[in-house]
């Protein structure tokens, strides 16, 4: 609470540390907290937002001291949803891993697998044999989860203003998104689709005029979205110069993602760091310098109307790329042509005949490979992706075994979360919830 | 022979269970308690598409107090093990409890230090729905299923009586091994 | 790197170490000793006496190239050069610089750790104005550096990444907060305490961020139990992931 703490911090500007008590957000629990409010003896006001409330961005707990209807001090509370999967994946091949992080962001699962075999593959040093086709459809996925995630970012921050209409439309669009997701990869969420070496399945015959139905149908629905919201004043009046955070705020706190281009600096790292061959296709990166939530929602709707090209590139190229999915070193890449059958995804059959009926070695070599894994050389590596979120990093550590030693993700949702207090403090308390929401976290990705 | 020959048409004759229990299950209100991906799947049984309100459930509640079903919807770690536990003891009776998904149900594939094994070792569950997520369309038969369960919950006396006939047929239950013939 | 195997000399070009002899590497520490996870039960494998060896820690040699693992001097040998420039104890600052899969990493003592960063940020040649977040690392078998802190840097301005590294003993288990330079460490320096147990100097309320404030111990260090309980499934009783036995 003392905010005299802030004096030895000089870090990069005055600005910065005048956008609000960001190192403050930790500390003591609930009834110390009330405790010490009482203490002070005057009409502060501190109340508890969660981790159970209204708000649909998961179990949040944000400590608010109220001076009337003025935010003085927010703190963040989190930890409600840590599920341990970083530990988890140590007892797990490198392979199995995908199938635990990807339950991490789960608005965003392709980019946490992506991120993930990004780099196992770059551990094994097998970046460049990984099947032209494959990354293509990695590309495709991943826009198209770009754009479901960014629906729910909108349709969530309309229920959390209260407009349940906003809500209703982004969510139906999003099952059209993730429509193609069950037609290609079997799920609709957590598909554990990326694998190291490349994907899990190759395309199902018809997904790709699938795919282009949805491009037919997407701008426009994407417009009906825009219209919805810039046409209707009390969304405006909410969102425009609210929860104001400049470029210098966001350097300091590390903030990534659709927040940072709000600012005016068009970083995206499928343009400055490119992976997966995003160096070949061609698309803007959208910015925004108003620096408010406003300008965030502007920058994922455009970022949506991106998407929607480059996933029109990738279809394009499918047509014409044919080939592997899956890496041919056949000591890393999944034995099985996995296929879907009546009761779900699995070996083919002409696998398993194979395995079977005909060669003992290629049994062994199966029976090796799925319970012993692959051996992954020591060494640690860091690879990020763009998630829909911001910079999502994987630092990979193998001490040479058939298991990760280390996995660790810097995750934009925990690392953009901190900006909360920087963004609402001073502020109203009904701007807390806009501000949140125009942060787009994802709790099990903030706690993972 | 009775009372329903001589009425004129226009007439339903039912128990006072009965009525309670159709009048229940007519608007079940959740509590929103959305923790992990599960939660994604429930706001998506809200959609146009799955459109729960068709059941008088799209009061999503926010406050415990006017809530009488809560869905559990995702892993819940040993930090919300007791909010868990406190939004559930503030919900007034009578109330039900859907564990959605195996991380609910029984800690599914987080079998570690952080997350506890199941939420019924916290609050008493009424329904277990598999899946990781469960389909939206899960959920809404599994909220079917909780509607039965309702309207043929009896009252008071009979109340007590059927929940020793319940106990007594789950005791006597034969495990799953017995079952699948497997083991013999 | 006379192996004829193409596995093996791809994993020997991976890691760009120099080639070192069988005595050198027979002197490194025991990594493991055997092949298969069973502790308990008798090993008729025959790979029971198998010994793997830890790596030895050498520093990469100059050139260091670039990102895309070049044999001639690259981006890396500037940052290399200008910190070298910028900071005036670098030779005692820094214990070696390891080039490995295209990213370097510089692995700082941690008196030093506040200065390296500092001029890591303000060196107008170097200027990485933004860090990914601090990674804790448990390594028990490094007697006196056993938890790593690892921290990533990104540069904006000249669209580079690097790494430090930091170690620190498990009975002094200190390193200097960088939050004083870089904000955005404040909540990943709290999870690298809560889970590593490593205490960052300096931070203005180190504190648990993801466990609960009572709970006992640092949970993903490898000395703590993943904690999952025995599951039965139609009358077999199969134990948690960390007690079966496993391939190692």
């Amino acid at each position: 609470m003392s905010s005299t703490k802030y004096t030895e911090y000089d870090a990069y500007a005055a600005d910065a540390a005048a956008e609000g008590k960001v190192f403050d957000v930790a500390g003591e629990d609930w009834d110390q907290v009330v405790a010490g409010a009482e203490d002070a003896g005057d009409e502060r006001l501190v109340v508890n937002m969660g981790p159970q409330h209204p708000s649909t961005h998961g179990v949040l707990r944000l400590i608010l001291t109220l001076d009337g209807e003025t935010v003085n001090e927010c703190r963040v509370g989190i930890g409600y949803l840590h599920t341990g999967i970083e530990k988890n994946m140590e007892y797990r091949t490198w392979t199995q891993g995908t199938t635990f992080c990807t339950r991490m962001d789960y608005l965003a699962p392709v980019f946490n697998e992506a991120a993930y075999c990004l780099g196992v593959e770059k551990l094994l040093g097998v970046t460049e044999q990984v099947p032209e086709r494959a990354q293509i459809i990695r590309v495709m996925m991943m826009e198209l989860n770009r754009i479901s995630s960014h629906l729910v970012a909108i349709a969530t921050f309309g229920l959390e203003l209260g407009a349940t209409t906003v809500m209703l439309n982004g969510f139906i669009e999003r099952e059209y998104t993730l429509d193609l997701f069950e037609e290609i990869t079997g799920l609709r969420m957590n598909m554990a689709y990326v694998r190291p070496g490349g994907v899990a399945q190759d395309l199902p015959s018809g997904a790709l005029s699938k795919v282009r139905d949805y491009l037919d149908r997407m701008p426009k629905r994407i417009q009906a979205l825009r219209k919805l919201m810039d046409h209707n004043t009390v969304y405006l009046a909410r969102t425009k110069n609210v929860a104001y955070l400049d470029l210098t705020g966001c350097m300091s706190l590390g903030i990534t993602g659709p927040v940072l281009r709000a600012t005016g600096l068009p970083w995206d790292l499928r343009k400055s760091q490119p992976y997966c061959g995003y160096e070949t296709y061609d698309f803007e990166v959208p910015t925004q310098d108003t620096c408010d939530v406003y300008g965030r929602y502007l920058v994922r709707v455009a970022e949506m109307e991106e998407s929607l090209k480059i996933v029109e590139q990738c279809v394009d190229r499918l047509q014409t790329v044919k080939g592997p999915v899956m890496i041919e070193d056949k000591k890393i890449g999944w034995p099985a042509q996995l296929a879907i059958g009546a009761d779900g995804m699995g070996n083919s059959p002409r696998h398993i005949a194979h395995i079977m009926g005909t060669s003992m070695e290629a049994l062994i070599h199966h029976f090796k490979l799925v319970t012993e894994g692959f051996r992954v050389p020591a060494g640690q590596v860091y690879t990020p992706v763009e998630s829909p979120r911001g910079e999502l990093g994987a630092h990979l550590v193998s001490d040479g075994g058939t298991r990760p030693y280390r996995v660790h993700f810097r995750e934009p949702s925990f690392v953009n979360l901190q900006a909360a207090p920087a963004m609402s403090e001073g502020g109203m308390v009904a701007d807390v919830i806009a501000a949140v929401a125009s942060i787009d976290p994802v709790m099990g990705g903030v706690d993972r | 022979m009775g009372l329903e020959e001589k009425l004129p048409s226009g007439f339903l004759l039912t128990t006072v269970e009965q009525v309670a229990g159709w009048a229940r299950k007519s608007s079940v209100w959740p509590a929103t308690f959305g923790l992990a991906c599960c939660a994604m799947e429930m706001m998506a049984a809200g959609d146009p598409r799955h459109d729960f309100s068709r059941w008088g459930m799209e009061r999503a509640s926010g406050t415990p107090r006017q809530a009488d079903l809560m869905i559990v919807a995702g892993r819940v770690s040993q930090k919300m093990a007791p909010v868990l536990r406190q939004i559930y003891d503030q919900m007034t009776e009578p109330k039900w409890v859907i564990a959605m998904g195996v991380c609910a149900s029984s800690g599914g594939m987080f079998n570690n230090y952080a997350i506890v094994q199941g939420v019924d070792h916290i609050v008493p569950v009424d329904i277990y729905l598999p899946g990781c997520p469960p389909r939206p369309e899960m959920l809404l038969d599994a909220i079917m299923k909780l509607h039965d369960k309702i309207q043929n919950t009896k009252l008071g006396p009979q109340r007590k009586a059927q929940i020793v006939e319940l106990e007594e047929a789950k005791r006597r239950q034969l495990p799953l091994l017995g079952q699948s013939g497997a083991g013999r | 790197m006379t192996s004829q195997n193409p596995e093996q000399q791809a994993e020997q070009g991976a890691d760009q170490l120099p080639a070192h002899t069988e005595e050198e590497r027979r002197e490194q520490p025991v990594a493991r000793m055997g092949m298969f996870g069973a502790k308990t039960t008798g090993d008729t494998s025959g790979y029971g006496r198998l010994v793997v060896r830890q790596s030895p820690k050498v520093s990469a040699p100059r050139p260091y190239g670039g990102p895309g693992g070049t044999a001639e001097a690259g981006e890396f040998d500037e940052i290399a050069d200008e910190l070298e420039r910028a900071l005036p104890d670098y030779g005692d600052a820094i214990e070696r610089v390891v080039v490995d899969r295209g990213e370097m990493t510089f692995f700082v003592k941690r008196e030093h750790l506040a200065t390296v960063a500092r001029t890591m940020r303000d060196e107008p040649s170097l200027r990485f104005e933004m860090c990914a977040g601090v990674s804790g690392v448990h390594y028990p078998q490094e007697t006196g550096a056993e938890l790593h802190a690892v921290v990533h840097l990104l540069s904006i301005t000249h669209n580079r990444r690097v790494r430090l590294e930091t170690a620190c003993p498990d009975a002094d288990p200190h390193v200097p907060s960088l939050t004083p330079v870089y904000p955005t460490n404040d909540w990943h320096e709290r999870e690298t305490y809560d889970f590593f147990g490593i205490v960052f100097d300096g931070h203005p309320a180190l504190t648990r961020i993801e466990m609960p404030d009572d709970w006992v111990g640092h949970p993903q260090r490898k000395d703590y139990p993943l904690g999952g309980i025995p599951v039965e499934y139609r009358g077999a009783e199969i134990p948690p992931p960390d007690e079966r036995r496993s391939y190692t």
